[in-house]
């Protein structure tokens, strides 16, 4: 049976793996609705970030140090990938921007490979974050209530971005129409390059931070860049709103899936059955999800563009 | 095509392909045989691929999953000591096509980024599930036990027949296409694809013709995924990985999309390219990418397309 203490946990290890979904999806989901621009090596960047990161950390020793030096190196990385490969990719069509930025991405696997070697890296996690607070009697891991701090900080400082300042309604606008915001005088291409270069050092403090907890490999960065392109088809590109709310869903009900799906298959499956169903679809639930909502939604829970 | 330049290098391609054995067997280098055997699967692969991209402007990110579906069948009917091929084969097909059916009904429902997203999504999720199927063999894959057995019409498990077998697959997908993409269907394809609106307008269902299309694309991977299994005699997920739909893509590209024979041309490329690299470093991806991002940027057209325009600059 489930236990309410597992439940919990497992509910907070849902939370705390959608917000670092949300840190990824929130850059993302702009540049794909603004620029219409389809953009594959952000998963790179946060695995670049992510390995900036460890690096510091075992040089200097402080995490902290790494997590927060990841960051601007990834943010001048992302502003000069915008600037020489992808500025002339806007015009293009998608198959273009598949291509290249799928070039960047072998590009930048192989890199890691030839710098680190093949074998990820270990991140250890200062003293001050080890261990549990309790909640309730339930032990809850310290850094993973850091990592859902900063990630509701992020978020929040995003929302009053978006939603409170000239800047934000310049994204929005152009989010949901670019020509418009273009013919009304503004240079759209400079509000992309700062939101590119955002969304970078976004992804490289999700990879930082997901440094201790998940491993920091080679492949990181593809195997998270699809379960975020699930966040925001089903929250609708361009939408912040969207992709958080998705990014929310996703979390949970992958953890959900892995933790109970067994459990809740077993009321009416042999218990043999259950056992071996129950991996697969879990693995598959998110997509099942996104299939659903797609299928009454195509365009997404929050669909942004409106011209 | 009509183009001569053309014409002739697939002639000229087709005749290399056809003489391979000859030449492996006298030089003593079965490895060539592997690695051609290997173009010509992956060649049906990119000319269904280019089915729906080239003449549907469909991106389908996902293409590899049904590749994927054709070798498992072949690999676990093999599993469960159902070895004819007169079986497995169809099976594949069918069950490829099934797949199909369900994906592209989804996917089509959408446009643009959001069907790039989704087809390369639900080709994930057969990756995951092709991993989480303990039973044949999960994340390691499943070797072959025996290749499909064509008794008694043939022996594939002679690898000069297979070849063969193989060869003549292609030149029969090849013409599959030909006709397909010059019929009335394959015409309001095209017409989809440079513009839905007018042809809705016009009266035809286009969503039909689409669904229509990355089934009949979809079935064709799955027979080239039914040989793939043969060819490796091993099945794994990573035959489904979103890489390998990446490499699809690249080979339809490399080759000139929405040119008849190009994917041909552009997977036998690709591959050329990936042995040739890998042989000058281990890191052949860290010059591959970098190459890919500069083909994008400043060679358009691909291979075929760039003799073309050098026969029209010729006049």
């Amino acid at each position: 049976m489930i236990d309410a203490t597992l439940l919990f946990e497992q509910l907070f290890n849902g939370l705390q793996f959608g917000l670092l979904l949300f840190l990824l999806a929130a850059g993302l989901t702009l540049v794909f609705g603004i620029m219409d621009m389809m953009n594959l090596a952000h998963g790179s960047l946060y695995m670049l970030g992510a390995y900036v990161a460890a690096q510091v950390t075992l040089w200097t020793g402080s995490f902290v140090l790494g997590v927060f030096l990841s960051l601007p190196v990834i943010l001048f990385l992302g502003i000069v990938l915008e600037a020489g490969v992808l500025r002339p990719l806007y015009a293009r069509g998608h198959l273009d921007q598949v291509l290249a930025t799928f070039g960047m991405i072998l590009f930048f696997n192989e890199f890691v490979r030839l710098v680190w070697g093949p074998d990820g890296i270990e991140v250890p996690l200062p003293e001050f974050l080890q261990g549990n607070v309790s909640l309730f009697g339930i032990p809850l891991p310290n850094y993973r209530l850091v990592v859902i701090g900063m990630g509701l900080l992020v978020a929040l400082l995003i929302y009053l971005l978006v939603t409170k300042t000239r800047t934000g309604m310049l994204i929005r606008a152009g989010a949901s129409n670019r020509e418009m915001v273009e013919a009304l005088g503004v240079d759209i291409n400079r509000v992309f390059t700062l939101v590119f270069g955002l969304g970078a050092a976004l992804a490289a403090l999700a990879g930082a931070l997901a440094g201790p907890i998940l491993a920091v490999t080679i492949g990181m960065g593809e195997h998270i860049l699809i379960q975020v392109l699930v966040v925001i088809v089903i929250g609708g590109i361009g939408s912040i709103r969207g992709a958080f709310v998705g990014a929310m869903l996703i979390g949970i009900i992958d953890i959900f899936g892995r933790s109970f799906l067994d459990t809740f298959f077993k009321f009416f499956l042999p218990v043999n059955a259950a056992e071996t169903a129950a991996p697969a679809v879990a693995s598959m639930l998110i997509y099942i999800l996104m299939a659903g909502v797609l299928f009454f939604r195509p365009q997404g829970l929050f669909p942004a563009k409106t011209g | 095509m009509g183009n001569k330049t053309q014409i002739s290098i697939v002639v000229f391609v087709f005749l290399g392909l056809a003489i391979i054995p000859l030449v492996a067997q006298m030089t003593d280098t079965p490895f060539y045989l592997d690695l051609a055997r290997r173009m010509m699967i992956l060649s049906i692969g990119a000319l269904s691929l280019n089915l729906i991209m080239g003449y549907g402007g469909l991106i389908s990110f996902g293409h590899a999953a049904y590749i994927g579906v054709g070798a498992y069948t072949v690999g676990i009917c093999a599993e469960h000591d159902l070895v004819s091929g007169f079986i497995q084969w169809p099976l594949a097909i069918i069950l490829s096509g099934l797949f199909a059916v369900v994906f592209g009904a989804i996917s089509l429902r959408t446009r643009g980024v959001y069907f790039i997203m989704i087809t390369l999504a639900l080709a994930q999720m057969m990756y995951f599930l092709g991993v989480s199927l303990d039973r044949y063999g999960g994340d390691d894959g499943l070797p072959l036990i025996e290749r499909s057995s064509f008794e008694p019409l043939i022996d594939i498990t002679n690898n000069i027949v297979l070849y063969y077998l193989i060869f003549f697959a292609l030149l029969f997908s090849l013409f599959l296409s030909k006709r397909l993409v010059n019929s009335r269907f394959g015409m309001v394809l095209q017409g989809a694809r440079s513009n839905e609106t007018r042809m809705k307008a016009i009266g035809f269902p286009t969503f039909g013709y689409q669904l229509t299309a990355f089934v009949i694309a979809g079935m064709m991977a799955g027979f080239a995924g039914a040989l793939l299994a043969n060819h490796t005699d091993f099945i794994n997920p990573d035959m489904m990985h979103w890489t390998r739909s990446g490499d699809l893509i690249i080979m339809v590209l490399l080759g000139g999309m929405g040119s008849l024979a190009g994917p041909v041309v552009g997977a036998l490329a690709f591959l050329l390219l990936e042995e040739l690299l890998s042989g000058v470093t281990e890191y052949w991806q860290l010059i591959f990418g970098p190459f890919l991002i500069l083909a994008v940027l400043f060679a358009r057209g691909g291979l075929l397309g760039f003799f073309s325009a050098k026969e029209r600059e010729n006049g």
